[in-house]
């Protein structure tokens, strides 16, 4: 098979920005950890008692949140959930029964010191536990696992496994504004919102986060993930905290935003995926989470008002694309959202990949080619403006902008719920546009966008799921059909090139015909059907039309279907 | 935030036109305001002689000539410029704003972008990336964020004669609304609230159409009946309209839409009316237009939003109607009879 050839990455290695890990600031934090949750249970339960201000309220939403809580555990039971669960949820109800046979002469505050042992729980459940050698270790595994892999199987001569020709920088590309990206991390505070396709891409923006030579990030990793043993102790090690997507109940809620807030008023550089899961339908995000997001508005907003009249630190947002030739996931992600687009209905997570189907694709993955990008967007300031690199704020007339002043009301700094929501809103429509224009299109997502919409044009009348139902052995196309189309395709992403609104791989200039096969023979290019084939005539044909409506959406949004 | 802490600083009104100048005189019962206007007689008759456009003008206003010394000395700035210079106007004060100053317009039309040299009948259509309400300019062109626009049954005269009436604060910020409501509310005058800011720009616009048909009925000597009918059916034609640009329902059912639209609908004070009115009576548009001391709206409106239904292929029969009257040498009588042999009699289908 044929290797994907890319430019030859010119940059070098980024030397680290912060000569040792005792100044990261992650480091600082889990040092500090006990201290650290203490401040976030302080704090969140001064929040919820804001939210529910009156006694009733507050004894509603705890048995509500005990309630769900032993729900879960009957229901949902994961390996990584703490033995004494149930033991824990079933001593707050009886507490909770003991306080509502009684008057609140009797029974004092004890509601808040419920509130608080739930609180202090789920803020040790949360936190992350950064361990320096650990971290070390960690890296020093991926990188010699990884470049062994890949000489081994690319350089064909005896003793090339410990050759060095090729780097995990010659596979993983990394594109855009790496640049900026590290002078920002040194003025001010960065928190990256990468788009979030397979599950391999905590991993991925761990690798890029160092190989930028950034200190490591505070990761809010889905708890799903440390299920699996090798996840764990990866993300265990970088910096990672715990996002329990099961755990809907306010407290749980306000706990974890705050500690991802003042995590990042401490300084720590964070990431979290905005979309809060993996795209199930392949689409680029559209629609994002806007509670970790606000998070970053609200720690702006109160090193303002706690530092009046001191420079304050600045808060950069970095969107980040990942792009794919192959998700590991797709064939079930594409289900899970066809599933719930027809029905209708809710079904719960569930992840069917273990350590072992991991390494086996990783092994694939460095042997055979298909290689991975990574698009570094501009910094923006928390209300979505560009940031030069002096990390000032400017307008769209390229003048400079005092972000503080958005927080301003009559003169002072304030708080406004309201108005910070609303900010929420835009920034992440700001993200959304940032994530189209950064995104990398590649020979694969042209091929498949191309073979399906010309699919669905043949017919017409049939709406998605009726198309999807067609058995694979009626579709094919005509070469020539298909080449003419992909060129008009090619053409109008050069043109959005041109306007500023897509980036594309080096790969895509060049002959029709090379650029097709290579785009061909990478979509999807390790799942057992491949979404595209040629047969023996040298058309094109499917083994699996879902997974290539899968691989097909990456480029829906961009209005090419009018080029088909 | 109290009163006294808002009035601090003077609160500014940018456009001494009809309700430009009754805006000020409301705003200066709790305030201080400064008064802008671009024509330097009109701020020094105002300086002289307190008195604009046949208005009084109260005296905690004060008039400028100067946008920069208007926006640093203002966070808070009321627009009341027509919409055919409010592109400008913005692109003048924009680099004197901060994301700190709150704009609350009251400008009832669309902004609409061609490209250079064409008119909207020569491109072939007109989508909503070309039709921009006016928070949505003042968004475009500077940092403000917090906008918030007034709409409503507003006539200025009986404003100014301080005759009750009602106005809608509408933002995306609460803040906005409060602050809206706060300075201009009087026993004379209500404020109501609404959060779907383009809904109430839009209805406010779109109720320009409307009052140019009942105009016409009027000039035709037509009676009640005839102004129910167009006013319910208007109303209908406005939702759908509304809706195809991004409008929701409510707003259209509020102060700012049925309210004004009554209004409109009913008073010979209003230009739109008037400019119907004269149709009816034989006039040419052009002729109307000249000897108008200020914009009627509505025209281009019916325009942009005949384009627009077209576009997104939305039934729009008075606009389609109206906009043949006034471009295409329709009468007023053959656009009547068109509408009443219509062979369409579902009464509400958007509930």
């Amino acid at each position: 098979m044929e290797i994907l050839e890319e430019k030859k990455n010119k940059n070098r290695p980024y030397e680290p920005i912060l000569e040792g890990i005792p100044d990261w600031p992650v480091y600082q934090l889990s040092k500090n950890r006990k201290e650290f949750i203490e401040t976030v249970t302080r704090k969140s339960l001064e929040r919820i008692k804001q939210l529910r201000p009156t006694r009733k309220q507050l004894i509603d939403e705890i048995e509500a949140t005990a309630y769900r809580e032993q729900n879960r555990i009957k229901r949902n039971r994961w390996r990584v959930d703490p033995k004494d669960d149930s033991k824990f949820w079933s001593g707050i109800k009886n507490d909770l029964v003991e306080l509502s046979s009684k008057n609140q002469e009797e029974t004092g505050a004890k509601e808040d010191e419920i509130l608080e042992r739930i609180v202090n729980r789920y803020a040790n459940e949360i936190a992350g536990n950064f361990k320096p050698n650990s971290y070390r270790v960690t890296r020093e595994v991926i990188k010699f696992f990884f470049q062994r892999l890949l000489n081994g199987a690319r350089v064909k001569k005896f003793g090339a496994f410990f050759r060095n020709q090729y780097t995990l920088r010659d596979k993983i590309q990394i594109v855009g504004k790496v640049g900026m990206l590290r002078k920002l991390a040194k003025q001010g505070t960065v928190v990256m919102v990468p788009t979030h396709f397979s599950n391999l891409d905590s991993i991925l923006i761990g690798w890029v986060i160092h190989s930028c030579g950034l200190p490591a990030f505070i990761y809010g990793a889905g708890l799903n993930l440390f299920n699996i043993k090798i996840f764990a102790y990866f993300m265990n090690s970088l910096g990672a905290y715990k996002v329990d997507r099961r755990k809907k109940n306010l407290p749980y809620l306000e706990t974890l935003k705050m500690y991802s807030n003042i995590a990042i008023q401490k300084g720590a550089h964070s990431l979290f995926f905005p979309g809060g899961t993996r795209s199930r339908s392949g689409l680029i995000e559209k629609q994002l989470k806007l509670g970790l997001l606000s998070t970053a508005i609200e720690a702006q907003r109160n090193l303002y008002l706690e530092n009046q009249h001191e420079e304050v630190r600045k808060i950069f947002i970095v969107p980040v694309t990942l792009n794919y030739n192959f998700v590991l996931e797709a064939p079930d992600l594409i289900e899970d959202y066809l599933h719930v687009k027809g029905k209708d209905k809710y079904f719960p997570e569930q992840d069917k990949y273990g350590s072992w189907q991991l390494i086996r694709f990783l092994f694939k993955f460095f042997t055979k080619g298909s290689n991975i990008s990574v698009s570094i967007g501009p910094g923006l300031d928390v209300l979505g403006n560009f940031v030069n690199e002096d990390g000032q704020s400017i307008d769209s007339h390229g003048r400079i902008i005092d972000t503080k002043d958005y927080f301003i009301s009559n003169s002072n700094i304030t708080t406004d719920k309201q108005r910070e929501d609303e900010y929420t809103r835009m920034l992440s429509n700001r993200i959304v546009k940032e994530y189209h224009r950064i995104n990398r299109v590649f020979a694969s997502h042209i091929a498949a966008f191309v073979a399906f919409e010309m699919w669905q044009k043949k017919f017409p009348k049939l709406d998605l799921f009726s198309l999807l139902r067609l058995p694979e052995e009626d579709l094919e196309i005509e070469y020539a059909e298909f080449r003419e189309t992909f060129k008009r395709v090619r053409k109008r992403i050069y043109e959005l090139k041109g306007e500023g609104k897509v980036y594309h791989a080096t790969h895509l200039k060049g002959k029709a015909d090379k650029v097709i096969k290579l785009g061909i023979e990478n979509v999807g290019i390790f799942h057992l059907n491949r979404p595209l084939l040629l047969n023996k005539k040298g058309n094109i044909i499917t083994k699996d039309l879902t997974v290539l409506y899968y691989y097909h959406n990456r480029l829906v949004g961009y209005d090419l279907e009018q080029h088909i | 935030m109290t009163l006294s802490s808002i009035s601090e600083k003077p609160i500014g009104v940018i456009g001494a036109g009809n309700f430009g100048t009754v805006i000020a005189n409301i705003l200066a019962i709790h305030s201080k305001v400064l008064l802008y206007a671009r024509d330097e007689r009109v701020v020094s008759q105002i300086r002289d002689k307190r008195e604009n456009r046949g208005y009084p003008i109260h005296q905690n206003i004060e008039a400028t000539h100067d946008l920069a010394h208007l926006a640093r000395t203002c966070d808070i700035i009321f627009p009341m410029v027509p919409s055919a210079h409010f592109r400008t106007m913005m692109r003048q004060l924009s680099p004197y704003l901060h994301p700190y100053h709150i704009l609350i317009h009251g400008t009832k039309g669309f902004d609409i972008t061609l490209p250079p040299g064409q008119t909207i009948e020569e491109i072939p259509k007109l989508t909503r990336n070309q039709v921009k309400t006016m928070s949505e300019v003042i968004q475009e062109e500077s940092v403000v964020v917090r906008v918030g626009c007034l709409a409503g049954p507003n006539l200025a005269k009986e404003l100014a004669q301080r005759q009750p009436g009602a106005t809608v604060v509408a933002s995306h910020f609460n803040e906005v609304i409060q602050v809206g409501k706060r300075l201009l509310r009087n026993d004379r005058f209500q404020v109501y609230e609404n959060n779907d800011i383009v809904g109430v720009e839009i209805a406010g616009v779109l109720k320009n159409i409307i009052a140019i048909a009942s105009g016409a009925l009027s000039g035709l000597g037509y009676g009640e009946n005839a102004k129910g009918l167009l006013i319910s059916r208007g109303a209908v034609e406005m939702v759908y309209l509304g809706r195809a640009l991004g409008g929701d329902l409510k707003a259209f059912l509020g102060v700012a839409g049925i309210g004004d639209l009554v209004t409109t609908c009913n008073s010979p004070m209003s230009r739109n009316f008037t400019v119907g009115y004269r149709l009816a009576k034989g006039e040419k548009l052009n002729d109307i237009l000249a000897d108008m001391s200020e914009i009627a709206e509505g025209i281009n409106t019916v325009r942009i939003a005949k384009k627009c239904a077209d576009h997104y292929k939305v039934r729009a029969l008075i606009t389609d109607r109206l906009y043949k009257v006034l471009f295409e040498g329709m009468t007023v009588e053959e656009a009547l009879e068109f509408l009443m042999r219509y062979p369409l009699n579902v009464d509400i289908d958007f509930l």
